[in-house]
C-alpha cells in the first residue's frame, strides 16, 4: 500500500498490467522516453524497454487505427490520446471501426484497446485542453466509457478497461491528478495523500466496469456525478447542509441504472452534475432514465448543473465552471421545490 | 512581374459521356524494360518504378524481362479458373439483384488480376485488409462461393447475422479481415496489425487495399506514415481502376503524380504495376511481400487497372463516361490476357477455355441454387435474434431491456 496521487495510480496500473501481461503495450504522443505530459508514463519505458511503451508521430486517427489493427492481432494496447480535445481526429476510428469491428463481424474480429485521455478544466487550458467529451461516445454503440474520480478507483478501473475485450474510453480528469479539488481555484489543494481514496495497493487489482459507488449516503436528494464533480459535490453538500446522496458513476457506460434507481426512489429529488455542456449532455440521458422509472417518486424536478453551452473560455474558466456555489445552488432549489 | 489574375484549376477528364472513348493520354510502357531490383533498394532509386509501371505480358503474350515470375503452366491454369470464377460469380449475382433478391451487390469486372495474382503471391496466413472490391481475393483462397452468397443474401446460413451490407465480408477463416464500407480506415488497422505480428516475432505479414480515390484521405497518410515509421511488414496497395464512382482520378490528385509516387515523399518504395497483367501483378506483389518478411520494410503498390463495371448496383456509369470505354483500355481484358499467353505456351486452347467457362458457369448456378435454397432477403432472411448480440462482449443491462423492448 502506498500513498498515491491519480498520476501515480495511473502508472501503478500500467506497471501492473505491463508486468503481468506480454501483450499489453502503451503508445502516444510523448509517452516514451520523456513518460507524458503529465508524466502518466513516467518510467515505464525504462523499465519495459521501447517495445512496451513508445512514441507516435502526432496523429492521432494513425494512433488509434494501428492499436485497432495490434487488437485485432492479439495484443492488448493502451494508446494515450494526450488531452481529450485532440481525440476528434481519431473519432472515425473510434466510431466506425473500434466501436463496430465486432459486431459487423458477428464476433469474428474484435479490438480490445483501451484510450487513456486527460479531459476537464481548470487548469487555464482554454477551449483546446479542457473538454469533457465523454457524452458524445455514450451515444456510439459498441463503446465503454469510463471516468475515475480518485487515485485508487483510477488504479482499479484502468485494469479493468485493459482486461476488457471491447474498446473503452478512459477519461482521466486532470484537475484532479494531483489531489481532490474542492471547486475553489483560490484555495490551496489538499493533496490526494491526505485522503482516503489516495491510499493505494501496489499489487494489481481491480474494480468492474458498471458499477457506480456511493460516495456518500443521504436521505434528501441525489447527486448524480463522476469525475471532478464528485469533489465539488462533496464541498456543496457540505456547505448547504442538504443530505445529499453522492452517486459517484465511474462508468457512463455501461451505466449502474440500478443504482441510480434505488437512490432516486428512495430521496425523491436528482440534482445531475457534470463539467460537460448542457445541451444533449450526459446528463439529459441521465434525466430521460430518471424520467422512465423514477416519475412516480419524484417531488421535485430533477435539475442539470454542468458547464454552459459555450467552448471553454480561457479567462473566463470560473464564470464557466459548474463550481459549488452553483451545485449548492441547485441543491437548495430542488429542496424548496414541491 | 505583372499581376496575374488567377485561374482556379479544377480537374476534368477528357472525354464525357457521347463522346467517342480515348485513351490517348495513358502512356504504356513496352514490357519487360524495368529490371527487378533487390530486396533493400533504397527508395530514392525507386522512381522509375513509381512513375513508369512493371509489365511482364508483352502484345504478343509473351511473358518478358527481369520481373517474369517463370509460374509453371499448372499455377497459371490455376490462376485463370479463379479469375474466370469470380466473372462468372460476379455475373451471377449482379442478375440476383436485379431480381431483388439482395439490395445491392458490386462487380470487379476487369479487376480480376488484381485479387487474384496478389492472393496467389501473398501465403494463406498473410493477413488481408480488403477493400470492397477483393472478392476474387476470397475466391482465390478457396474460400465456399455458397458462403459469400449466403451473406449477400442475409438468410439464416449467413455467419454475419444480417448484420453486414452484402460484399462487405467478414472471413476470418481465410484470413480476410472485415471489410468497413467506411474508406482508407483500415489502411492504419494493417499497418498495426503488421506491427504486432513484429512485436510477437512472428512471421505473417500484412496486405491493405484502398482505391485511388481513397488516397485522398488521411487514413492513407496516416498509414504510410506509421508505416514508414515503425517499418511495418506490410505490403500497401492503390487498386488506381480510374473511377471514384464518378469521379475520375484526377480528382484525387492523379493529374499531378502517380499514386505510386505518394511513397517516395515518405521514404518507402512505389511500384506501379499493369493490374490486368497477371503474370507482373503477381511478381510486384511477391517481391514487396519478400520486403516485409525480411525486414526491408513496407511498399506502395498501385495497381493500374480500370473498373470496367458500375461502382455498384446503385450506380450508372453511363451518367458519367463514355459508353465503350472499356473496349479502348490499353492494358486489355486481364482474363484474354493470360489466356491468351497460356495458348501461346501451348497450354490452354479456346476448347478447353470455352469448357472451363461452362464448367464454372454451372458450378456458380449449382451454388446459388443451394445458398438460395437457405433464404434470400426477401423471401427467409435470416432472425433478428441475433441483434442485440455482439455489439459488446457480453450483453449490457441497457441493451438487455432494449432486446425485451424489441421482442426479439
Amino acid at each position: 500500500m502506498s500513498r498515491m496521487n491519480m498520476i501515480q495510480a495511473i502508472n501503478s496500473a500500467l506497471d501492473n498490467m505491463l508486468e503481468r501481461d506480454p501483450n499489453v503495450l502503451i503508445f502516444g504522443e510523448d509517452v516514451g522516453y520523456f513518460g507524458g505530459v503529465f508524466r502518466c508514463t513516467a518510467g515505464l519505458q525504462e523499465k519495459y524497454g521501447v517495445k512496451r511503451c513508445f512514441d507516435t508521430p502526432i496523429a492521432e486517427g494513425g494512433i488509434l487505427g494501428m492499436a485497432i489493427g495490434m487488437g485485432a492481432n492479439g495484443l492488448r494496447p493502451v494508446a494515450e490520446i494526450q488531452f481529450a480535445d485532440y481525440i476528434y481526429p481519431a473519432f472515425d476510428q473510434l466510431v466506425s471501426e473500434a466501436a463496430r469491428l465486432r459486431y459487423r463481424s458477428a464476433g469474428e474480429f474484435w479490438a480490445p484497446i483501451t484510450v487513456r485521455s486527460p479531459c476537464g478544466g481548470g487548469i487555464y487550458g482554454g477551449q483546446t485542453h479542457s473538454q469533457s467529451p465523454e457524452g458524445i461516445f455514450t451515444h456510439v454503440s459498441g463503446l465503454k466509457t469510463v471516468m475515475p474520480s480518485n487515485p485508487y478507483d483510477a488504479k482499479g478501473l484502468l485494469i479493468s478497461c485493459i482486461e476488457d475485450d471491447d474498446p473503452v474510453l478512459f477519461f482521466e480528469p486532470k484537475r484532479i491528478y494531483n489531489g481532490p479539488f474542492d471547486g475553489y481555484h483560490d484555495r490551496a489543494l489538499q493533496p490526494w495523500t491526505q485522503h482516503p481514496m489516495g491510499e493505494v495497493p501496489d499489487d494489481y487489482y481491480s474494480i468492474p466496469l458498471g458499477k457506480a459507488n456511493i460516495v456518500r449516503p443521504g436521505s434528501d436528494v441525489t447527486v448524480i456525478c463522476y469525475g471532478t464533480m464528485v469533489h465539488v459535490c462533496e464541498t456543496a453538500v457540505k456547505e448547504t447542509g442538504v443530505d445529499g446522496e453522492i452517486i459517484d458513476l465511474r462508468t457512463m457506460l455501461p451505466l449502474d441504472l440500478d443504482c441510480i434507481v434505488a437512490s432516486v426512489q428512495k430521496t425523491g429529488r436528482c440534482v445531475i452534475v457534470h463539467e460537460a455542456t448542457r445541451t444533449s449532455g450526459f446528463g439529459a440521458e441521465l434525466i430521460a432514465e430518471i424520467q422512465e422509472h423514477c416519475f412516480y417518486h419524484l417531488e421535485a424536478p430533477p435539475i442539470r448543473v454542468t458547464g454552459w453551452d459555450t467552448p471553454y473560455p480561457h479567462a473566463f474558466e470560473w464564470e464557466y465552471f459548474p463550481g459549488p456555489k452553483r451545485v449548492g445552488e441547485a441543491l437548495t432549489r430542488v429542496m424548496e421545490d414541491a | 512581374m505583372a499581376d496575374e489574375t488567377l485561374r482556379l484549376h479544377l480537374p476534368e477528364p477528357t472525354t464525357r459521356p457521347g463522346m467517342d472513348p480515348d485513351a490517348s493520354m495513358i502512356k504504356v510502357p513496352p514490357a519487360g524494360t524495368l529490371p527487378k531490383p533487390p530486396l533493400d533498394e533504397p527508395d530514392d532509386k525507386m522512381w522509375d518504378y513509381a512513375l513508369g509501371m512493371v509489365r511482364v505480358l508483352d502484345d504478343d503474350h509473351g511473358a518478358v524481362g527481369d520481373w517474369d515470375p517463370k509460374l509453371d503452366a499448372d499455377t497459371l491454369r490455376k490462376g485463370l479458373t479463379y479469375m474466370m470464377r469470380t466473372r462468372a460469380f460476379d455475373d451471377r449475382m449482379l442478375r440476383q439483384q436485379r431480381q431483388g433478391k439482395t439490395s445491392f451487390y458490386m462487380k470487379c469486372t476487369g479487376e480480376e488480376a488484381c485479387g487474384v495474382a496478389q492472393a496467389m503471391a501473398l501465403r494463406p496466413d498473410d493477413m488481408l485488409f480488403p477493400s470492397y472490391r477483393q472478392q476474387s481475393m476470397l475466391v482465390a483462397r478457396d474460400w465456399p462461393l455458397v458462403d459469400l452468397m449466403c451473406q449477400i443474401f442475409n438468410n439464416p446460413k449467413d455467419r454475419l447475422q444480417g448484420k453486414q451490407l452484402p460484399v462487405l465480408y467478414s472471413v476470418k477463416g481465410a484470413n480476410f479481415f472485415s471489410i468497413s464500407g467506411n474508406l482508407g480506415t483500415q489502411f492504419p488497422q494493417a499497418v498495426g496489425w503488421a506491427m504486432a505480428s513484429a512485436y510477437k516475432n512472428d512471421s505473417k505479414i500484412a496486405a491493405a487495399w484502398v482505391g485511388e480515390g481513397t488516397t485522398a484521405e488521411g487514413d492513407f497518410h496516416h498509414a504510410l506514415t506509421f508505416a514508414a515509421v515503425y517499418q511495418a511488414p506490410v505490403v500497401l496497395n492503390v487498386t488506381n481502376n480510374q473511377y471514384a464512382i464518378s469521379s475520375f482520378s484526377g480528382i484525387a490528385g492523379g493529374e499531378q503524380s502517380t499514386f505510386a509516387a505518394r511513397a517516395l515523399g515518405y521514404g518507402l518504395p512505389g511500384i506501379r504495376v499493369d493490374g490486368n497483367d497477371f503474370l507482373a501483378v503477381y511478381a510486384v506483389t511477391k517481391w514487396a511481400a519478400d520486403r516485409a518478411r525480411s525486414n526491408n520494410g513496407p511498399t506502395l503498390i498501385e495497381l493500374y487497372t480500370y473498373r470496367a463495371a458500375a461502382h455498384s448496383t446503385s450506380d450508372d456509369p453511363s451518367g458519367y463516361r463514355p459508353k465503350d470505354e472499356f473496349t479502348v483500355w490499353p492494358l486489355g481484358d486481364p482474363i484474354d490476357r493470360l489466356k491468351q499467353h497460356l495458348i501461346k505456351l501451348g497450354e490452354w486452347s479456346e476448347e478447353q477455355h470455352e469448357a472451363l467457362h461452362q464448367e464454372l458457369e454451372d458450378e456458380v448456378k449449382r451454388d446459388l441454387k443451394e445458398a438460395a435454397s437457405h433464404g434470400t432477403l426477401g423471401v427467409r432472411p435470416c432472425s433478428p435474434s441475433t441483434m442485440f448480440d455482439d455489439v459488446f462482449k457480453e450483453l449490457p443491462p441497457h441493451l438487455r431491456r432494449q432486446r425485451q423492448e424489441a421482442g426479439v
